[in-house]
């Protein structure tokens, strides 16, 4: 039971990063109908950020912090350069402009940091499992991240649904040309957001930098799993990606955990053995084939919230 | 009276033309031989994506032992065109029958990863291309598909991780948990710490590869289990990741963890003080005390500015043994019979000290048991522990029909 429950918070610990990295992506396309490709660029810079100035400051929340104002500065000014061209056109422009920029700062990253990678190396006192109930220990640092990316979601939920910003955000999402009318300046409520979006994804970034450490395309598999993510959520919403999250962390981890000694009682350990990782990872793509077959909108449409 | 002459005529020209031809024939060949004055080499390995660590590591090596023979092999200059797998079996077969076919390279050297040297292995074996294998050890390569004209300057995959096992053994490890990634070599690892490990295997996961990289849901089987000891294969970047989340889950004050391929001298830099006190088992170590390693460690640290691996260390090696084969064919690579036993001979100085080639082209050698350690300096750097296994020959070796 202590080991199921222990699993399940590996589940929820891999859902909350990537709630961070959807939160992100599904305000961008939710509001602003933008595919957005590059966002695991944002991620990858959120991280190599982190790594830069957590070496030059010598601490890691003060790295983390200075690493969280500039990706939310580069997402602005790449807002701005790149993808305001890119509004009001078909979405596969929108695929070919930002892959190229995902490319880009593929390069650019090597060009800067060299192509070897880096590492944020976490205070050693994070080093360390923690008791959570008698007889259940777990690190501190996976326990740090739950807890932090909870943190995060109850205040992104406070500014979208308390704030002023928030009632633009929702009713940008809701009917962007009567927003406009009213006479909101939407150019800088799009800046805004992406401006936010690239946050989201440099925090998701730079909380997984001392698991996964940093390297080129870091965030390439990882926005496959977010776009996976606010499909089941359903595109725009906020909660939606939320519980898409942690649905998908958890059947992602629990397959992991569980199939290989399922596969066992029925197959011989070597296929079980080759066979698990195979069913595991294809399970969150047919629970996002079932939803759409389902409910084609997600599990919380935008317009429904 | 004409009609006498005509077969004359006709027979002079037809002479005549026959004989142009052969002069036309001769000066192409002495062309040709002219162009095969400089010998062409692909190489293939990983240049791009985070494993392009492990590929810079190799072609410097090899780029640093052509230096040290003055860019000749047997006195004829050399061409290497270096070609990129990504690590991928498909783009790794795409390149080599490109080298095989539009390059015509005259041998072909490297790969890292077994899955992309299987793939990759058909094209070689039917051009009948001397290759040079310096660093993925798969089993179909030591046995079944062993071939005349491939050799592997570095191991069959299964033996590495054997040594580790009969240190475990030493160390009285009576349980074990095992993990590596799902493909070839990862198989391969596992079996191979069970040919030798005596104790009882608790459990064993593979995981996804290359693209996990959260090893979260492994690492709480692995405490749940309760082992003795953890054993775990993940080579370049993957073992960065591996040792770090082992660390940061508290387990490496509780249960020990054995290692193959996953500490090296490349991850060192970066893992610090988490890889210190962690063993693994290699058939070369930085510090091994013999004239042709030391020279080699030393020159590499002074072109490169960092210290080489295992990696680069065996796949140095390829080429004074090339020099070798070259030299005694005198240069006559079109020999490949001559070629063939000239290298089954391995008349060369290795990194490694002496070096003998087994009946399926794999060496025979020994297998070191590495620690890293903390310099003074603060650096951090590989040593060697002790000596495991002397002169091992891998398993597999008479499943090849060679003798």
């Amino acid at each position: 039971m202590l080991y199921f429950i222990e699993q399940c918070l590996n589940g929820v610990q891999l859902g909350m990063l990537l709630f961070l990295l959807a939160a992100g992506l599904t305000l961008i396309f939710g509001i602003m109908d933008l595919v957005n490709l590059a966002h695991g660029s944002l991620y990858m810079l959120g991280a190599y950020f982190a790594a830069t100035f957590a070496a030059f400051t010598g601490s890691f929340v003060l790295g983390a912090l200075l690493a969280l104002v500039a990706t939310a500065i580069c997402g602005m000014v790449l807002e701005v350069i790149a993808i305001r061209p890119l509004y009001g056109r078909p979405h596969l422009d929108h695929v070919l402009g930002t892959f190229g920029l995902l490319l880009f700062f593929n390069e650019l990253v090597r060009l800067v940091w060299g192509p070897a990678g880096m590492t944020l190396s976490l205070p050693s006192a994070m080093l360390t499992a923690v008791q959570i109930i008698p007889g259940l220990y777990y690190p501190l640092y996976r326990l740090v991240i739950i807890l932090v990316a909870l943190a995060v979601a109850a205040l992104l939920y406070v500014v979208v649904m308390r704030t002023r910003l928030g009632m633009l955000i929702r009713a940008g999402a809701s009917n962007r040309e009567m927003v406009g009318a009213l006479g909101v300046n939407i150019k800088l409520l799009y800046t805004l957001v992406f401006g936010l979006g690239a946050t989201l994804a440099g925090f998701a970034g730079l909380m997984q930098a001392p698991i996964l450490t940093v390297q080129i395309g870091m965030g390439e598999n990882i926005l496959i799993l977010a776009f996976v993510v606010i499909i089941i959520g359903g595109i725009g919403s906020i909660r939606g990606a939320f519980v898409a999250a942690v649905i998908v962390g958890l059947i992602d981890t629990l397959g992991r955990a569980f199939l290989p000694d399922v596969l066992h009682s029925m197959l011989s350990v070597e296929a079980a053995l080759t066979l698990a990782p195979a069913i595991s990872s294809m399970s969150i793509y047919m629970l996002m084939a079932a939803v759409l077959v389902v409910r084609p909108e997600g599990l919380f449409p935008a317009a429904s919230r | 009276m004409r009609a006498t002459i005509r077969p004359w005529i006709l027979g002079g020209a037809a002479l005549a033309f026959a004989a142009g031809l052969a002069g036309i024939e001769q000066v192409a060949a002495q062309g040709m031989m002219a162009a095969r004055k400089t010998i062409k080499i692909g190489f293939i390995s990983t240049f791009s994506g985070p494993a392009a660590a492990i590929g810079n590591d190799m072609r410097n090596s090899f780029e640093l032992g052509l230096d040290h023979v003055g860019r000749k092999l047997g006195g004829l200059p050399v061409e290497v065109i270096y070609e990129d797998d990504q690590i991928k079996p498909d783009v790794g077969v795409q390149k080599t029958q490109k080298l095989i076919q539009s390059d015509r390279v005259d041998f072909v050297v490297g790969y890292i990863w077994s899955n992309v040297m299987v793939a990759s292995l058909k094209p070689l074996i039917d051009s009948k291309t001397v290759t040079i294998v310096t660093n993925a050890g798969a089993s179909e390569l030591a046995g079944p598909m062993c071939s005349p004209y491939v050799f592997s300057t570095s191991w069959q995959n299964d033996q590495t991780p054997a040594a580790i096992g009969t240190y475990m053994n030493q160390r009285g490890v009576k349980t074990a948990f095992l993990m590596g990634p799902n493909y070839i070599a990862g198989k391969d690892m596992l079996h191979g710490l069970q040919s030798t490990f005596t104790g009882k295997v608790v459990g064993q996961e593979l995981t996804r590869w290359p693209d996990q990289l959260d090893f979260s849901a492994e690492l709480s089987k692995a405490r749940e289990a309760h082992p003795d000891a953890i054993f775990a294969f993940y080579p370049g970047g993957a073992g960065i990741q591996f040792v770090t989340q082992y660390a940061q889950s508290g387990l490496k004050g509780q249960i020990p963890l054995y290692t193959a391929f996953t500490i090296d001298d490349l991850s060192l830099p970066r893992l610090k003080d988490l890889a210190v006190g962690v063993p693994g088992a290699q058939n070369w170590v930085n510090d091994l005390p013999n004239a042709t390693n030391k020279k080699f460690v030393a020159d590499y640290r002074a072109k490169y500015k960092t210290s080489p691996s295992f990696y680069g260390a065996d796949t140095y090696d390829a080429v004074p043994l090339l020099d070798s084969a070259v030299r005694a064919v005198h240069g006559n690579i079109a020999d490949k019979e001559g070629l063939r036993k000239a290298i089954e001979r391995a008349d060369f100085k290795s990194v490694r000290g002496g070096f003998k080639f087994g009946n399926n082209h794999i060496p025979i050698q020994n297998f070191y048991l590495q620690d890293a350690a903390k310099n003074p300096d603060g650096s951090y750097s590989l040593h060697t522990v002790s000596l495991i296994v002397k002169d091992d020959q891998d398993k597999f070796h008479d499943k090849c029909p060679m003798k």
